[in-house]
């Protein structure tokens, strides 16, 4: 899957799950500081990606991701 | 419709909080060896207009939990409402007390509910709804003369109430603590004569407990209009521990 492509689902989870405004969501976008989204949002984030995706994603792989792009990018890794 | 799911409700207990939720809610009957009486419940709940099931489920082992969870959720989506209610004694005084009493009791009744509850809690954080109850005891706040390992389960609860109640109240998710006292079950029947009289003696309201004294207060904590109430233990024990 493209870069791309996954940035798009990646962003259409973040508005599905949590209703964050889909503007705000780039690959520079910090989770916590610029979309404000709380340890337990992570959770569900996670849990969403999980289950879109098909994938296990360890809590040693999230210590690093801190953007919307680290995320696309651990995501593109793992498919 | 809401789903329920009660630990430990073929009979006693938890069998009287499936029959209260029945009124309001789909509810998942779990049963560990009972599953005649488990059965009957279904039946009363259905007979009553109910919606109900049973599963079996070992709450000591996750995959017996995750295996029912899954039964659950083929049928009625996901559990809005959880009541850890099962558990299990094995009394001995501490000097006497075996390996495994002690490890078998908090497995079942402490551990069993990590299981139950971690499971549930997923579906609650997406549904941003939630409910979390958990049966303890008076002994686990009081503590009790051969029940070292069933008070430190019952007491263990608590601690994992109270930080769920933390974790997850910003998604409308409450987990509370029913401490029962002396109730009238299998599990007290036990108590007859002189010493039943010795404990009525105690206690403020002159009666013994009776399961439908704990399932009104779980039908309250089940609803909408206890959304306030979160992290707390609330002993049904007759004025016992005021």
């Amino acid at each position: 899957m493209e870069v791309s492509e996954v940035f798009e689902k990646v962003k259409g989870l973040f508005v599905e799950e949590l209703g964050i405004d889909s503007e705000k969501i780039t690959m520079d976008a910090k989770l916590e500081e610029d979309l404000e989204i709380d340890s337990l949002g992570i959770v569900e984030v996670v849990m969403a990606f999980e289950d879109e995706f098909e994938i296990e994603i360890d809590d040693e792989e999230l210590a690093d991701v801190g953007t919307v792009g680290q995320a696309v990018n651990l995501l593109q890794s793992k498919l | 419709m809401k789903t329920v799911f009660v630990t430990g409700a073929s009979r006693g207990i938890g069998k009287s909080i499936a029959l209260e939720l029945g009124k309001d809610y789909q509810v998942v009957i779990g049963f560990s060896n009972s599953q005649d009486k488990a059965h009957e419940v279904v039946e009363e709940i259905k007979k009553l207009g109910g919606e109900s099931l049973a599963v079996q489920l070992n709450i000591e082992d996750r995959n017996s939990v995750d295996q029912a969870f899954n039964l659950i959720e083929e049928t009625y989506k996901h559990v809005d409402i959880l009541v850890n209610n099962a558990g299990i004694t094995k009394d001995n005084i501490l000097p006497r007390m075996k390996d495994d009493e002690w490890n078998d009791v908090i497995q079942t009744n402490l551990t069993g509910n990590f299981y139950t509850s971690q499971r549930a809690i997923k579906k609650m954080i997406k549904n941003k709804w939630g409910r979390l109850i958990f049966i303890s005891s008076v002994v686990g706040i009081s503590g009790n003369q051969g029940q070292a390992n069933y008070a430190a389960s019952k007491a263990g609860l608590i601690g994992l109430s109270k930080s769920i109640s933390k974790e997850v109240g910003s998604r409308n998710i409450t987990s509370n603590v029913i401490a029962p006292g002396y109730i009238e079950t299998d599990m007290t029947s036990f108590i007859d004569g002189e010493n039943r009289e010795n404990i009525i003696e105690q206690l403020s309201i002159k009666r013994m407990g009776k399961p439908e004294d704990i399932a009104n207060m779980v039908s309250f904590l089940s609803k909408n209009e206890s959304e306030y109430i979160t992290g707390q233990v609330i002993p049904i024990d007759g004025g016992l521990t005021t």
